[in-house]
């Protein structure tokens, strides 16, 4: 089913510090902004996916953004992979269009952890807090000091990601982080929980986002002025406890790439942009690593020399990924897609034919890969 | 000090009798009687195979490290005045992997890939903890 589903329309809030706002009211923002750009009617829709926000969580949330949105969906609910949800649920959405359950999807998100609470990145780790082990930073600092030590991953290579996210953000006007920063700046930024730096870590940021997915003929048939076809798409998981992986430098992101790479017919060498999930700066080495960008263990040198910037070999998060244009979870490198493949980014890779997209959620819990074409 | 309690869930009754034999200085973990898997954190059945014949067994107290980091920032009151401190994935000599702290050191010094560790059996509060300190005579690669 490579390219039966598109990617009608896009839609998102401001980004950044949104007081007064609730993820229902971003939530119904997203979504008129996505049908608007599909140019699609409200009453076409008869599915809606929804993330879980994180800064809190209501039973049935679904319903209530239903409600709000006037919608008996045929289809749909909440779904909780983190910040893996919002490709898996585009492809469940894809999914059930090939199946007959439904013709016309929403899949949304929305979240107010900046002006409401981010608690559940900063929590202890069940029983294991009595170790001192708390917070989101920590699990991803244990899996970036194991690929440290294991293969000589050098902070610069952690900076690299962050200079190059910051770099395209600068770029973006809508970002929520527009500063620039240099690798002399990353390594004199404060130390959180060695061996990650505040600028390896993810924005906090209020907003929301939603996207339209429908078959490839539906879109025609309505008109729709710029659809993206989804070549591929899959999703792979791992354990709840960091500590207990096989292994905790390689994730359920290589399987999820395998899975979506076959499905789109193509290799990694056919990738000519990725918006690859940037919560924190080693996500991106080792997602480079799992996808078959580069050997295991060498994403270190890989993103040297502005390798994975506009420009480069394989440019990233060319609106600035989480480190720099949101911290919403995932759906903005959807979107950012969309716009690399209409022509349409504010950081546009020429010709860029192929964009692929990595989600991922918990600490490298959950994955989820999408391939979008033209 | 009651904003320096740590919130803990409430233990299971597998975690009670784990954290009872550790009271007595016994780090012990499960073995699946019917797949010979050995596991922590403690489970009515056995994540390899599904069965529920079981039995606790003493872990020797010989381990290495698998990975680590240092807090440098308090995520609770409670840690406040011992950042920087280390939180390390241990795995035991049977198997079985956990969360711990390695003692004696300053930060992360002498953290390494392997490195050998022997077995603390101490309290945080009235909680029975397993900590580890590095193993005396041994190098970072763990050999003797």
């Amino acid at each position: 089913m490579s390219g039966e589903a598109v990617i009608a329309g896009i839609g998102h809030t401001a980004h950044g510090k949104l007081p007064g706002r609730t993820p229902l009211s971003m939530t119904v923002e997203a979504v008129a902004k996505a049908l608007a750009d599909a140019r699609v009617e409200k009453d076409a829709v008869d599915a809606v996916f929804v993330k879980y926000p994180t800064s809190g969580f209501q039973s049935m949330f679904g319903q209530s953004i239903a409600e709000a949105l006037g919608l008996q969906p045929r289809i749909g609910g909440v779904w909780d992979q983190g910040g893996a949800s919002n490709i898996s649920m585009i492809s469940f959405a894809a999914m059930a269009i090939e199946a007959g359950q439904c013709e016309v999807a929403l899949v949304t998100t929305a979240d107010n952890p900046r002006t409401g609470t981010r608690q559940a990145y900063e929590r202890g780790w069940g029983d294991d807090a009595v170790y001192g082990w708390f917070g989101t930073p920590a699990g991803y600092a244990m899996i970036a000091q194991r690929h440290m030590a294991e293969y000589g991953t050098s902070h610069d290579a952690l900076g690299a990601v962050a200079v190059a996210c910051r770099r395209h953000g600068a770029a973006n006007p809508d970002a929520h982080l527009k500063a620039p920063l240099t690798l002399e700046q990353y390594r004199d930024s404060p130390a959180v929980v060695d061996p990650l730096r505040r600028d390896d870590c993810c924005l906090i940021s209020d907003g929301g986002a939603a996207v339209v997915v429908m078959s490839a003929e539906r879109a025609r048939a309505l008109g729709v002025p710029a659809p993206v076809p989804i070549l591929g798409f899959g999703q792979g998981q791992t354990s709840y406890e960091v500590a207990l992986r096989p292994s905790l430098t390689e994730t359920p992101a290589s399987i999820s790439a395998r899975t979506a790479f076959a499905m789109a017919g193509i290799t990694p060498a056919d990738v000519d942009v990725a918006q690859l999930y940037d919560c924190f700066t080693i996500t991106v080495l080792i997602t480079l690593e799992d996808y078959g960008f580069c050997p295991r263990g060498q994403s270190g040198a890989f993103v040297r020399n502005g390798a994975i910037e506009l420009g480069g070999e394989l440019p990233i998060n060319t609106s600035g990924g989480l480190l720099s244009e949101t911290g919403m979870p995932g759906m903005q490198l959807v979107i950012e897609g969309v716009r690399q493949m209409r022509g349409a980014s504010h950081s546009q890779v020429p010709d860029a034919e192929v964009c692929v997209v990595a989600n991922q959620g918990g600490v490298m819990h959950t994955h989820s890969t999408l391939v979008l074409g033209r | 000090m009651s904003d320096a309690t740590i919130d803990l869930p409430e233990p299971s009754p597998l975690l009670a009798e784990q954290r009872a034999a550790l009271a007595e200085g016994r780090l012990t973990f499960q073995r699946c009687s019917e797949c010979e898997n050995a596991w922590l954190p403690p489970r009515d059945r056995c994540p390899r195979c599904l069965s529920d014949a079981w039995a606790w067994e003493q872990a020797s107290g010989g381990a290495r490290v698998i990975s680590w980091v240092v807090y440098r920032r308090a995520y609770h009151p409670a840690f406040a005045e011992r950042v920087p401190y280390n939180v390390v994935v241990v795995e035991l000599d049977e198997g079985p992997r956990l969360i711990s702290n390695v003692l004696g050191v300053d930060g992360a010094e002498g953290l390494a890939i392997d490195a050998r560790l022997t077995l603390v059996a101490e309290r945080e509060g009235e909680i029975p903890v397993s900590r580890f300190r590095l193993t005396d005579g041994a190098d970072a690669t763990g050999e003797s």
